[in-house]
């Protein structure tokens, strides 16, 4: 076992017992957040990071778990049979419209991709608004929910459980040759077809998982709130998952993780300070500053950031230069990322 | 027995039309080098061949099939494998998975391939669990061919292998060409010509989009005026 899976172990432990040893009520709900959107900066992740693919429309998944847990809670019965139904329903809804998505898009290139994705999640938004009979439109729908997920403990631990088994999930998945020929996919699409594989085929495929995934932190975010509306399918949605997954460190497992917490924290007291001083009432100001600063000086994000560090101090430990002309391992991967968002198509 | 036909091919690459007629034959067991001055379309040609740039007209034959048609991931899995020139390997997977990405099959075959490329390039083998990032320009290029082997080719379609490397590692990769001789056929675009006619068997020269000339190498060798006309080297 490595130091950073006996850090993670330790970690988990720890969050275990952190509603025992306090209990402040809005820490526990922060912390749930950041676990929930978490899950969800993960999903993005294994498109973004692992794929290099760049969607603008990912919280039309987020959206669907939210309003089918939200529609099913409401209009049947708050059980478990029927939060067990919500759940089905959720994974094969995301799995068909994922899919659905994937064949229309995903032959498109980069800007045209997420231009699409983007105006998709858009109908979704103005379908939620419009058909007011099911939705209550803008005005959303408050639900009861199981006794069960009432007790926040309780659903603070669930919370932590789905965080901990999307982890396992991404890390098995990524570390397979499917993830490896992902990667490979991220870094040259071109190259990857060149030895024989549709790619096309494997773009999907992370699209469907990822929208899955993203769907379930779509349920355990309106259970968490009781109450779902429109906002679940706007932009803000999307553009959280992507400053969390740039923030903590795009293409690395703990990184969206690590970002969900930064953002889900800075929120928290940068609207905390506005007691302090009116200036941080426009907290989301500051917030875009912090963005900016972070992906001017750390491309990679933070983990990655920390990784390259490590890789550094290693090297020198070691007494072994850098041979010339060579990158990091993350700059490569932040020049991958560069080629992405510019849509080099490359041989 | 001829493995690839090129017929009288057109290109374009967006506006442009690079490709006017590109004919030549790839046999079996040799290494046929494409010559010609920088945008001669070399490197199209080859482009070409795998589908990353479409022919606009002509017929390419790979084993008596027209593959013109057929999308890049179809070509290669017939058995055509591709080295571009540029020694991009995938940076951010170790040499190992490098290597496995390419592998499609899991048969004894492919793992036989996979042992032949460490012993033909020992490097590889010592740097198996390094990040393709962190390799040099050589180390890149020996991966870059080993990586287009393992895949099950018959064909190995290569591009620039010396361009940008020390004259030693030109050599490595030269010898390691001329192994490779054996067990594949390969197409080599070259413009380093004593690397060019030192393992290449026969020639066709590329000026303007077009075959111009053509021959056994020793000819070329032979033959300055030629050289200097097409070429520019005495």
């Amino acid at each position: 076992m490595n130091k950073s899976t006996i850090a993670l172990i330790v970690l988990v432990i720890g969050l275990i017992l952190l509603p025992f040893i306090q209990d402040s009520r809005s820490i526990l709900i922060l912390m749930t957040q950041i676990f929930i959107l978490g899950v969800f900066a993960m999903s993005y992740n294994l498109l973004l990071g692992y794929t290099g693919i760049i969607s603008f429309g990912h919280a039309m998944f987020f959206g669907i778990g939210a309003y089918s847990i939200g529609l099913i809670m409401r209009y049947y019965e708050p059980t478990y049979l029927y939060f067990l139904f919500a759940v089905v329903t959720t994974l094969i809804l995301t799995a068909i419209v994922s899919y659905l998505v994937g064949l229309l898009t995903l032959r498109l290139h980069s800007h045209f991709f997420a231009m699409f994705t983007f105006a998709i999640a858009g109908l979704f938004l103005v379908a939620a608004e419009k058909w007011r009979s099911l939705t209550l439109g803008n005005d959303g729908i408050t639900f009861k929910i199981p006794d069960f997920f009432k007790d926040r403990v309780i659903f603070y631990l669930l919370s932590l459980g789905l965080l901990v088994l999307a982890y396992l999930f991404f890390r098995r998945f990524t570390q397979s040759p499917f993830g490896k020929v992902l990667q490979a996919i991220r870094e040259n699409e071109k190259r990857v077809e060149s030895l024989g594989y549709r790619v096309f085929h494997y773009k999907i495929i992370a699209n469907v998982i990822s929208g899955m995934i993203a769907g379930l932190a779509g349920i355990f975010y309106a259970v968490s709130l009781r109450f779902v509306n429109t906002s679940v399918f706007s932009t803000e949605i999307t553009l959280d998952a992507l400053m969390m997954t740039i923030i903590g460190g795009v293409g690395t497992l703990f990184g969206p993780i690590l970002g969900s917490a930064i953002v889900q924290f800075a929120q928290y007291s940068l609207m905390d300070l506005a007691k302090v001083h009116w200036i941080f009432e426009r907290w989301v100001i500051l917030f875009g500053i912090i963005y900016i600063v972070v992906v001017m000086f750390f491309p990679s994000g933070i983990v990655g950031t920390v990784k390259t560090w490590f890789t550094r101090r290693n090297k020198q430990i070691l007494g072994k230069k850098k041979p010339e002309g060579k990158k990091s391992m993350e700059s490569s991967k932040a020049d991958a990322m560069k080629n992405i968002l510019k849509g080099e198509v490359d041989g | 027995m001829s493995l690839l036909k090129v017929h009288n091919i057109d290109t374009n690459i967006d506006q442009y039309h690079i490709l006017q007629g590109v004919s030549f034959e790839a046999n079996q067991g040799e290494v046929t080098v494409l010559l010609g001055r920088n945008g001669a379309g070399k490197t199209t040609t080859l482009r070409s061949i795998m589908g990353l740039n479409p022919v606009r007209s002509g017929t390419i034959s790979f084993k008596n099939k027209e593959i013109q048609t057929m999308a890049t991931h179809n070509i290669a899995n017939e058995g055509i494998g591709y080295v571009p020139e540029d020694q991009r390997i995938f940076s951010g997977l170790t040499v190992e998975e490098n290597l496995k990405v390419a592998m499609k099959k899991k048969d004894e075959q492919t793992q036989k391939r996979f042992e032949y490329v460490l012993v033909l390039f020992p490097d590889l083998k010592k740097l198996l669990y390094k990040k393709g990032g962190y390799l040099s320009g050589g180390q890149k290029q020996m991966l870059s061919i080993a990586r287009a082997y393992v895949n099950n080719c018959e064909l190995l379609l290569i591009d620039e292998p010396s361009k940008g490397l020390a004259p030693i590692i030109v050599e490595k990769v030269m010898e390691s060409i001329l192994d490779m001789k054996d067990k594949t056929t390969v197409v080599l675009v070259e413009q380093n010509f004593i690397m060019a006619s030192s393992i290449g068997d026969k020639f066709y020269i590329l000026d303007d989009g077009k075959t111009v000339r053509n021959g056994k190498m020793r000819e070329l060798k032979e033959d300055e005026a030629l050289r200097r006309q097409y070429l520019g080297i005495a």
